[in-house]
């Protein structure tokens, strides 16, 4: 019998996950030994980081989608169905189309999801940029501006902890650049105390806004939209009139992991920071934004935390050896500060970021990751 | 020490912070729950009360410890 991997999901971490130990267990594949399955409910992937620079039409949208039999290591079987519920007692995972995945190491890789009508009225008038037909339908919008309000709204939780910052900078620039930028007025709200929750970030963000006259409403959690007047109104009681409302909804992980008893609040996996095993389950992984950890939900986590698990899922399957590698939270996010400009931070768990002087050299890093990440998802960089 | 109904170990993060933690919880929890949030990071001491002062929440007890403070918060609507 070999020994059976089973990944639910196939984005960064899942993709990631199964082809860092398809490539490390070549040898157990072709002797099926090992056998690795990935199970997506989409049979293409999605560059999301793609949809910031689609919203400004910089970047064209059949660019950031492929197929994911082409992402996959050729050993790695892909079953195209959405997962419905795991039995951890008998080791499966049923999907809709009614098929039952028996394994013996699950991992779960299922993201998280924008959650717009858990504020009421946000879904009817606002727009957002996280996902691909929301970024285009936002491009059309502001081809059409001329000038008054915008909002960029932001909801809490929500991945890439950087892309309403970069947004708004990005509108800042976009609207100089078409002469639009006096007929506008932009306010960001934000769920804490200050721009962002890391400390650095804020700083600078809130340096920027300032000189580039971006209004900031802090401690604001969308409560409602007023689709009639088009009102934003906060949890803490503030208000915000807008002609354009651009927002980052809350997000949830998906529903299957409430559905099996696995995933707590927010459908979130609870997870443990070392090893990534969701609690009680030595042999259930959960990787990228649906875990409960502490940490920023971006692809680059999804990477380094995707790195670990196959490091101790190749030890599990071919030896039965005891993970021995562990997260320490790493994290990294470009920061687009504008259209030709960048900076970034690096940070883990014990060592917070500081954000560099914005540059071009960095905008330009960037833009080669955008092409490089594709690399980086078939595991051969 | 108040009891809490709900107690999150936020120590040791950074992002996305022990407050959206507690702004979570709170969302979440029912009216007159109290949620703890454990924190070393030390801009929670500040932070969280001043948003429970904004969002008209109650501030129950914030007690400093050696390896973080715990921070109380009831729901009051
Ligand atoms: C606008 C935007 C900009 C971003 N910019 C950056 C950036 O600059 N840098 C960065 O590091 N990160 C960025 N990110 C975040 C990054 O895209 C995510 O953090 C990353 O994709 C997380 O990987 P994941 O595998 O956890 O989830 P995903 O890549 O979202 O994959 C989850 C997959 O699981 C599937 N799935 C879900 N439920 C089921 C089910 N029940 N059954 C079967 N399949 C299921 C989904 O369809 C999806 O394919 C950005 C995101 C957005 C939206």
């Amino acid at each position: 019998m070999p020994k059976r991997l089973l990944v639910v999901g196939s984005g960064t971490a899942g993709l990631m996950v199964a082809n860092l130990v398809a490539r490390a267990l070549e040898g157990k594949l072709q002797h099926h030994e090992v056998e690795i399955t990935v199970l997506g409910e989409r049979d293409d992937y999605i560059y999301q980081p793609g949809f910031l620079y689609v919203a400004f039409d910089l970047m064209d949208p059949r660019s950031l989608v492929r197929p994911v039999r082409d992402l996959l290591h050729p050993r790695v079987h892909f079953v195209h169905d959405r997962a419905q519920r795991v039995d951890a007692e008998s080791r499966t995972v049923s999907t809709e189309g009614g098929v039952s995945l028996p394994y013996d190491y699950l991992v779960i890789a299922t993201g998280s999801r924008i959650r717009p009508e858990e504020v009421p009225g946000l879904a009817e008038d606002a727009h957002w940029f996280y996902t691909l037909d929301g970024a285009v339908k936002l491009r059309e919008a502001l081809q059409d501006l001329r000038g008054g309000r915008i909002a960029v709204s932001v909801g809490i939780p929500h991945k890439c902890p950087v892309a309403p910052v970069e947004f708004t900078l990005m509108l800042d620039a976009w609207a100089r650049t078409r002469g639009l930028r006096d007929a506008l007025e932009i306010t960001y709200t934000y769920p804490v105390a200050r721009a962002h929750t890391i400390p650095a970030v804020a700083a600078f963000a809130e340096a920027e806004f300032e000189r580039r006259e971006i209004k900031v409403e802090t401690f604001f959690n969308m409560e409602s939209v007023d689709t009639g007047t088009h009102v934003l109104h906060s949890q803490e009681g503030t208000d915000v009139a807008y002609d354009l409302l651009v927002t980052v909804p809350p997000h949830r992980g998906d529903a299957f992991g409430g559905a099996s008893g696995l995933a707590g609040a927010g459908d979130w996996y609870p997870t443990d920071r070392q090893f990534l095993r969701v609690q009680g389950h030595d042999n259930i992984f959960a990787v990228g934004d649906t875990t409960d950890l502490p940490v920023s939900k971006a692809g680059s986590v999804a990477h380094f935390e995707s790195e670990v698990v196959a490091d101790n899922l190749v030890g599990l399957l071919s030896e039965g050896r005891r993970p021995g590698h562990t997260y320490a939270g790493r994290a990294f996010c470009f920061i687009e500060t504008g259209l030709e400009e960048a900076t970034y931070i690096s940070f883990d768990f014990q060592h917070p970021p500081v954000v560099p002087t914005p540059s071009r050299s960095i905008h330009f890093f960037k833009q080669t990751y955008n092409q490089i990440h594709w690399a980086s998802l078939k595991a051969v960089i | 020490m108040a009891t809490a109904d709900r107690v999150i170990d936020a120590r040791g993060s950074f992002c996305p912070g022990p407050l959206m933690e507690m702004i979570r919880a709170i969302k979440t929890a029912e009216v007159g729950q109290v949620v703890e949030v454990l924190t070393s990071d030390s801009g929670s001491r500040t932070d969280i009360p001043k948003w429970a002062e904004k969002a008209g929440q109650e501030l129950v007890e914030v007690v400093n410890g050696d390896d973080g403070d715990a921070i109380l918060v009831r729901k009051v609507k």
